[in-house]
């Protein structure tokens, strides 16, 4: 087998006022022809920054500082830049995350498609039409003659990413760069892209560097990969090997970050911190601080990558047996206490209804013409029911559209339900005016998806926080709310020194714990969460859902959790709602509902979800 | 005896906010500090800012104006059968005043910056009694920095008292177009239905008429009336010193009727987008009444639009005024401003030799203007906007 991609020593800075960042630092790897190689790590680690510099594309302020890039037999690092676009798109193509923002809408499907053929193959416009009809026929979209003359906003996000990642192999290029090329899909397309990718490397012998912070998708489609951390690669195998064997800190706290129902009641490990930014690395090994085995020497002595066994290479302390020897460097020290496993709270399925949903329904009109006669209804809420106790947790779960998001909205009357009854603490309030519903406001809050668009940028952490207070409290003072305030910001793992910031001086957990806050400090009982946990890194999300825990079991809160990751449900929730289409196909307790389902699109949506079969719960 | 105009009272609210502006910076008020510690820190800015707070000076000084009492001959002074004293139609300003010896001397028609000599050959008659076309000399040679004009005014002096139209124009207009596009644009954007519907049919109708055949219209019926410069005759007081019919005044109205519909349009857009952000939801899922969302999370977020805004519409204005003025519907031909400059420059760029210096006195003044207004729009936007704070915490 030979090397498609030989990257050494790969060093890429960038400058910022604080110094200069190393953003990716010395990084090595190979990928063999037609084998998929995953970069997994978490964002601001560098794997994108690393699959950039492949392809030459890296953003302005970046520079490559050292190192060499072979792709195929060349080193692309040496090339002028006539030559590095003749390569683009020839030997080396990439997919982007977001389908929706990487095709030109103004271009139909094939003009973009010919486009790339022409641009490096000297033939005529007929045959590349031909070679483009060919080439959506094998990314399996149906139809291919008429998706020719298609606009891209006519197709789904799968197929758009399908058109993507045809005119990505358009060339038969010899390796693949696919930049989380289904973070932005639902969980019954991931898996088809995947395979579609697996299929087509074997077709055309093509290597495929996947970069995903995904772990279990990895599990099932890489041969091989490379866990990064900080800039550096901290671990490396063939994928099987290091699921079953995982043995740098990181990797293991990786691994048991991810929910599933094996570590329901259990607090997730969560990695303590966030990562630092690039110019504040430590000097050693770029994980110290953080790492639940730190030694002494660990900050200041950088480990080499070693090959441990046959494929697994490595960089870590805890394997050197010279630096173990070695008393004064590896004595452990307790950088963070080590979190305990104290269960979290206990499944409760009784207790009175907190929340009551009867046939809720929210229709949107569509109009035509000039009068803006209403020509049908857009059902996106169709009559639901569902019932929520107090303390307990119901997941409402679907793939994007289906109308999840309109109906937590709807529930606590942040947009109008067009039909049906909303009982919340024994009140009617489906059509309750706004003055009136006021007071019930403080027991229902809600948390959204995205950590930068729900906090205002011009207000401070502090002026957020109390927002809500001044508006539903009106009664308390200036002194008292400063109190409140301080209370929630450490209850949510905020510390009050945070409390002039700005929202965009937080890191995105951070951020998530402060709309947290926000709806906390007025004392829900009910809070919604959408998707609050879905923007975030593994090791992040498994803080917030870790927090959300204890402060469910703290306050006794019912949670709504609107969610597609069906993971977190099944450490989360209680009981889960399958919704599909507006409706609710299917309703039960976690337990009844994962075991054994019994709607078909249930059945699709579980089989779908890629799991890690491994348990990884063993060591550390 | 002082007069004041209707347009003073713009200049006047100018230096009204700069004095709140120094004063809350020593208060400490957090938006201001901001502002101010943002632009300290960066020198081309500061300069900027300087050149600014001298045409403010100027056109302040050039808006205290008084007149003052006629002198017999005697050197006693004049007045009415009744007692009253009589006082000169005469309203020189505090510039006026300052500037004298560029304002009086005068030359017989047009001379080249810092020449000795007029620009046209006249017939002279020499001591000796015989006659020859030749450049005469001037009464004040090397004292015409940017030269005379046709009837020998100093340039320099036309343009210094253009600043004050220019600054009441750009000003003036702009600070009426705020409020209405702000309010107008909010209120669309974040309610939609009715009122949304009632304002987008007023901004559509007033758009689709061209803004020139608007502005004809009304200055032919507000503005003819007015008080256009020149001699300040009893006709045009009230109160004794107020003239409240000021053309200038109306021209920066019906300026601001017309052109605050741009804005509106782009605020009710970004108005439409903030409204569905999360946070606006999670203030109304926390019961914050609309006011207050529109208060705190909508306006504070459309501001950079209105910034960016303002520091373009600045210059288009200064220069809109120009093209008015050249329609004979501006700023009237006795009351000093580049856009009369400019437009009596048309012809004597037509001539032979070309005069270029009235042109180029107005370009440098109004250049002078525009640029750093813009340079300090964008410091105070940037200023405005926390994201942008280099050296943030971590």
């Amino acid at each position: 087998m030979d090397r498609v991609l030989e990257v050494k020593d790969l060093r890429v800075c960038f400058d910022t006022p604080h110094g200069v960042a190393k953003a990716v630092d010395g990084v090595s790897f190979h990928i063999e022809r037609g084998e998929i190689f995953a970069l997994v790590g978490e964002s601001g680690c560098g794997k994108t920054l690393t699959a950039l510099s492949v392809i030459q594309l890296l953003p302005e302020g970046a520079r490559v500082g050292s190192g060499s890039i072979v792709l195929s037999g060349r080193d692309i690092l040496k090339l002028d830049e006539y030559e590095k676009r003749t390569l683009r798109g020839d030997r080396v193509s990439m997919v982007f995350q977001e389908p929706m923002t990487s095709l030109n809408p103004v271009f139909t499907i094939g003009e973009q498609i010919v486009e790339t053929i022409l641009a490096h193959r000297d033939v005529s416009k007929k045959d590349a039409k031909d070679m483009a009809v060919e080439l959506l026929r094998k990314v399996r979209l149906p139809r291919p003659e008429a998706l020719f003359d298609e606009y891209p906003h006519r197709l789904s996000g799968g197929m758009r990413q399908r058109v993507m990642i045809a005119i990505a192999i358009a060339l038969k290029p010899d390796l693949l760069i696919a930049d989380e090329p289904t973070t932005a899909l639902d969980v019954t397309v991931q898996e088809e892209i995947l395979r579609l990718l697996g299929e087509l490397k074997e077709e055309f012998n093509t290597s495929v560097l996947l970069i995903t912070h995904n772990l279990a998708l990895v599990y099932r489609n890489a041969q091989r990969v490379a866990v990064m951390y900080g800039g550096n690669i901290v671990e490396s195998a063939p994928s099987k090997e290091l699921f079953k064997n995982p043995m740098h800190p990181y990797t293991w706290q990786l691994l048991r970050a991810v929910p599933d129902i094996k570590r329901r009641g259990r607090r997730l490990t969560s990695i303590p911190g966030v990562v630092p930014p690039a110019y504040m690395f430590p000097e050693g090994c770029r994980f110290s601080g953080r790492c639940p085995r730190e030694m002494k020497g660990c900050n200041t002595i950088k480990p080499e990558l070693k090959e441990i066994e046959r494929g697994h290479i490595l960089s870590c302390h805890l394997y050197n047996d010279e630096f173990l020897k070695d008393k004064e460097l590896s004595t452990p020290i307790v950088a963070q206490k080590p979190e305990e496993e104290r269960p979290a709270t206990e499944g409760r399925t009784e207790g009175a209804p907190i929340l009551e949903v009867k046939g809720l329904k929210c229709y949107y009109p569509v109009r035509k013409g000039v009068f803006k006669r209403v020509v049908g209804y857009v059902k996106a809420v169709d009559g639901i029911e569902l019932t929520i106790k107090e303390g307990s947790t119901v997941a409402l779960v679907g793939e994007s559209g289906c109308g999840k998001t309109t109906a937590g909205k709807a529930i606590i009357r942040l947009l109008e339900p067009t039909d049906g009854k909303i009982m919340f603490m024994g009140k009617d309030i489906t059509h309750l005016p706004e003055r009136e519903l006021k007071p019930l406001r403080r027991k229902m809050q809600i948390v959204f998806q995205d950590p930068y668009s729900s906090l205002n940028p011009r207000l401070t952490a502090h002026q957020i926080v109390e927002e809500g207070l001044s508006a539903l409290m009106p009664e308390i003072d200036a002194k008292e709310r400063l109190e409140k305030i301080k209370r929630v910001f450490r209850l949510v793992g905020l510390t009050e020194d945070m409390l002039g910031r700005y929202p965009h001086e937080f890191s995105g957990g951070q951020r998530q714990r402060l709309s947290i806050a926000r709806a906390l400090v007025v004392e829900p009982r009910f809070i919604v969460c959408d998707e609050a946990t879905s923007a975030l890194d593994v090791s992040v999300q498994a803080q917030i859902l870790n927090l959300l825990k204890s402060i469910q079991k703290e306050f006794s809160i019912a949670l709504l959790f609107i969610t597609h990751d069906l993971g977190v449900v099944e450490y989360m929730a209680d009981e889960v709602a399958v919704m599909k289409d507006g409706r609710i196909v299917e309703y039960g307790t976690v337990e009844e509902l994962l075991t054994n389902p019994q709607h078909p699109y249930t059945k699709t949506l579980l089989s779908c979800v890629p799991k890690i079969d491994v348990d990884v719960a063993g060591e550390g | 005896m002082p007069v004041v105009l209707a347009t003073d009272l713009i200049i006047y609210a100018l230096f009204g906010m700069v004095v709140w502006f120094i004063l809350s910076v020593r208060r400490g008020a957090t938006i201001p500090v901001r502002i101010w510690s943002h632009i300290k820190t960066r020198k081309g800015v500061v300069v900027c800012l300087l050149v600014l707070s001298l045409y403010a000076l100027v056109a302040l000084a050039d808006s205290i104006r008084w007149r003052d009492p006629i002198l017999k001959e005697d050197g006693t002074i004049a007045t009415t059968p009744e007692g009253e004293t009589i006082y000169s139609p005469h309203a020189l300003s505090l510039l006026d005043r300052v500037l004298t010896p560029l304002r009086e001397r005068t030359e017989k028609t047009f001379s080249a910056p810092l020449a000795t000599h007029l620009y046209v050959k006249e017939t002279l008659e020499l001591p000796d009694g015989t006659r020859v076309r030749d450049y005469p000399p001037l009464k004040y040679p090397g004292t015409h920095l940017l030269g005379t004009d046709k009837v020998g005014n100093d340039v320099l002096y036309l343009a210094i008292k253009g600043i004050r139209t220019g600054v009441i124009i750009g000003t003036g207009t702009t600070l009426l177009i705020i409020p209405f596009a702000l309010l107008f644009g909010v209120l669309a954007g974040y309610f939609g239905g009715i009122i949304d519907d009632i304002i987008q049919y007023i901004y559509t109708t007033l758009s689709s008429i061209p803004a020139v055949l608007l502005i004809v219209a009304f200055m032919l019926i507000f503005g003819t009336e007015g008080y256009q410069g020149g001699l300040v005759t009893d006709e045009y007081l009230l109160w004794g010193f107020f003239v409240p019919t000021d053309r200038l005044f109306w021209l920066c109205v019906i300026m601001g009727i017309t052109s605050w519909t741009d804005l509106c349009r782009l605020i009710r857009g970004e108005t439409l987008k903030l409204r569905e952000m999360d946070y606006v939801l999670s203030a109304r899922a926390l019961g914050v009444g609309s006011l207050r969302i529109i208060g705190r999370h909508i306006v504070p977020n459309v501001m950079h639009i209105v910034l960016i805004t303002f520091v373009l519409q600045f210059s288009g204005l200064v220069l809109a005024e120009a093209i008015l003025s050249y329609l004979g519907i501006g700023v009237g031909p006795e009351m000093g401003s580049w856009g009369n400059m400019i437009n009596t420059a048309r012809l004597e760029l037509s001539r032979e030799p070309v005069v270029w210096w009235n042109l180029f006195g107005a370009f440098i003044f109004m250049f002078g203007l525009v640029l750093p207004a813009n340079i300090v729009g964008d410091a105070v936007r940037d200023a405005l906007d926390p994201r942008l704070k280099v050296h943030g915490r971590i």
